[in-house]
């Protein structure tokens, strides 16, 4: 039954590419309470920044990677000041439907044609694709990179909010930011800290995702984004581990549903679990309730 | 209390006099346009997908209709020919809304497009509900001029259909390639990509083949690892991929990734200067001409052509070309600007010589009888392997 095995694989490919985009919208959620669903966006954005960076600028890849952290850090930065700083205070509706406005104006703004253009740009991967063959199973570089770049994210994750005092200040902001800034928090610069830190981590995202399925144009982030999201509700949208968690869940189910059972209804159940989670477990699988403050 | 008071209202005057502003602007435009139309200039629509997933397509499809409006003087008997350019992005929703501005707003006596079928197929119905002429160049689905059985009597097309399409492939497969297994995978949002698999399907069954696999995906997929990985457990001779190029380029990679060593095919959507020619070499697809078919009409046009554009026409300039010059014929024939004259002209056109099919002649169902090619992915470019009579 090697053909599970390789079908299990191809899902923890999906899934982990899945987990690059989850760890952000969790992160950002942890935080700030808010679902960022401009977060497929930037993961477009950096996308396109990392394939300018090694297929126009000569930059090497890492370095087009990096770059496309950056600018992406920066670009959450100034979203998180303009379109959600000013809401922090509003409904929390208010907030969700800007994060709404900033996707749709990212989309459609990128698709003008002095910025990105509206058409699909054929990436042409800066290396070539390796291939180890273990027994009959095909591995390939481009898997390994994307299983190695999520497992550090989780540990830089990890380290981060557990042993900094920066993570401290996204823990506590967390809990209550009003009692934060009572206990000398700045923050402001702690959820600025947080969008930089999860925008940048959808920037690795969105190159590795042009490496792997090398075709980019606006409305890429579209799908994964959602689809990212349904893995961060899965997991217990909040939890870091949780996100990966979900991820890797999301991707096994797509995979299994159309390597066995249909190819057509692949999304149809990948968001048919999003429905049934929220209807059984709303915090998720490693979600808990918070019992009611007295 | 009383200055954010103010600041609300004047932001909403504001915008409400933007709005204003938008609109007035453009109804002062389209009035300007129609005062500008006399009687004599005859409003030609062109509809393409001039940017999005198929953008070459569309770009060819323009310049092919540009260059044969250019080539009859910008004229048809006495009337001036105007074109009218809309931009359908390869999206079935936004062809309707453009198409409904030219009919209504534009007031087009005709319309030449659009490319692909899934676009196509709702603006014939539109056209013809509103008794507007529309010859298309490249849609191949049998629903572009045929409606559940019913003719749409305004719409035509320029090209051969889907069900001799996939046919011609399957026999090739067969016959030339002699190919026994194949596995097919295509969209299942798009008529286009529907038609052809199944098309292919039922004549490489027919005629002694075996589909080892019928497989379909969504419209935004880009993981294809699952299907593919099935596919290449049964290892077919031919992976018949009849979807549009940038598709089939991504479909393509992965397939190799996962050890598929079959030969590609495809339909006339792979044409385009931004195929993956790295991926897709050995690979075969049906088309409607072959750029170095040595007959000295196509060689003529491709020289013109060229000449005016900078590079050699694909198979979308060469049949809105054809297309648009067998809609000019017809206004001549009718010599009026009636859609129901130009209808009847076109309906009744008997060996117009066209570049991509000798003498044309529209059958009952608006479709003209024409010969495929096949091509082959060959060392980087396109090249010709056969021609298929129906």
């Amino acid at each position: 039954m090697e053909h599970v095995v390789d079908q299990i694989i191809n899902g923890l490919q999906l899934g982990f590419m899945y987990a690059l985009i989850a760890l952000g919208y969790t992160m950002v959620y942890g935080v700030v309470k808010l679902i960022n669903f401009a977060h497929g966006d930037v993961f477009m954005v950096g996308a396109f920044v990392g394939y300018f960076g090694f297929s126009q600028w000569g930059l090497s890849f890492p370095v087009a990677v990096l770059t496309a952290m950056v600018v992406c850090a920066i670009l959450g930065v100034v979203i998180e000041r303009i379109a959600y700083r000013p809401l922090r205070y509003a409904p929390k509706i208010a907030a969700l439907i800007s994060a709404l406005g900033v996707s749709l104006f990212l989309e459609y703004f990128s698709s003008l044609k002095f910025v990105f253009g509206p058409n699909y740009r054929v990436v042409q991967r800066p290396f070539e694709e390796v291939q180890w063959h273990l027994g009959s199973l095909i591995v390939t570089n481009i898997q390994v990179m994307v299983f190695v770049t999520v497992l550090i994210m989780l540990l830089i994750l990890q380290f981060l909010i557990y042993r900094t005092k920066v993570g401290m200040a996204m823990r506590t902001v967390s809990v209550d930011h009003n009692a934060a800034r009572l206990m000398g928090v700045n923050v402001d610069n702690t959820i600025s800290m947080t969008f930089a830190i999860g925008s940048a981590f959808a920037a690795a995202g969105g190159v590795l995702y042009a490496i792997a399925y090398p075709q980019i144009h606006p409305f890429m982030g579209i799908m994964p984004g959602l689809k990212a999201f349904t893995a961060a509700v899965l997991g217990g949208i909040g939890i870091i581990p949780g996100a990966v968690l979900g991820a890797i869940i999301m991707g096994q189910v797509e995979t299994m549903t159309s390597a066995f059972l249909s190819s057509q209804a692949r999304d149809a159940i990948a968001f048919a679990i999003l429905i049934l989670v929220l209807l059984i477990r709303p915090t998720g699988i490693l979600g808990r309730t918070e019992p009611d403050k007295v | 209390m009383n200055s954010k008071l103010w600041i609300r209202v004047s932001l909403v005057m504001v915008l409400a006099l933007a709005l204003l502003a938008t609109g007035c602007g453009g109804k002062k435009e389209g009035e300007k346009k129609a005062a500008g139309t006399d009687d004599k200039t005859i409003k030609l629509g062109v509809l393409a997908p001039l940017t999005g997933d198929v953008k070459t397509f569309g770009e060819s499809s323009l310049n092919g209709a540009k260059f044969a409006v250019e080539q009859a003087g910008g004229k048809v008997g006495e009337y001036k020919i105007e074109i009218v350019t809309a931009d359908d992005r390869n999206d079935a929703t936004e062809a309707v809304n453009v198409a409904t501005k030219l009919i209504s707003q534009d007031k087009v006596a005709a319309i030449v497009g659009s490319v692909t079928s899934k676009t196509t197929i709702p603006v014939t119905k539109l056209a013809n509900d509103s008794k507007v002429v529309i010859i298309s160049g490249t849609g191949t689905s049998p629903k572009v001029t045929v409606d559940e059985g019913k003719r749409k009597e305004f719409a035509f097309r320029a090209c051969f259909i889907d069900p001799f399409q996939g046919k011609v492939a399957a026999k090739f497969a067969l016959d030339n390639l002699k190919k026994k297994t194949a596995a097919v995978l295509y969209d299942q949002s798009n008529d286009y990509t529907i038609g052809l698999a199944q098309n292919f399907k039922d004549s490489f069954t027919a005629g002694g083949g075996q589909v080892t696999d019928f497989l379909a995906y969504g419209k935004d997929d880009t993981d294809f690892n699952a299907v593919l990985t099935n596919i290449a457990k049964k290892n077919p001779d031919i992976l018949y991929l009849p979807d549009y190029y940038q598709k089939v380029s991504l479909i393509g990679k992965q397939a190799r990734s996962k050890g598929i060593n079959a030969v590609f095919l495809g339909g006339d959507g792979w044409d385009s200067s931004e195929l993956d020619y790295k991926t897709m070499e050995g690979g075969y697809f049906t088309n409607h001409y072959a750029a170095d078919d040595k007959s000295p009409v196509v060689q003529k046009f491709i020289e013109q052509y060229k000449t005016k554009y900078g590079k050699t026409p694909d198979a979308f300039a060469v049949l809105s070309y054809d297309a648009t010059n067998l809609l000019l014929n017809a206004i001549k024939t009718a010599n009026s600007k009636d859609p129901v004259a130009i209808q009847k002209a076109m309906q009744e056109t008997k060996g117009f010589e066209t570049i991509t099919g000798g003498k044309m002649t529209f059958d009952k169902d608006g479709n003209p009888v024409k010969p495929a090619v096949i091509m082959q992915i060959k060392d980087g470019k396109q090249v010709y392997v056969a021609t298929v009579a129906p």
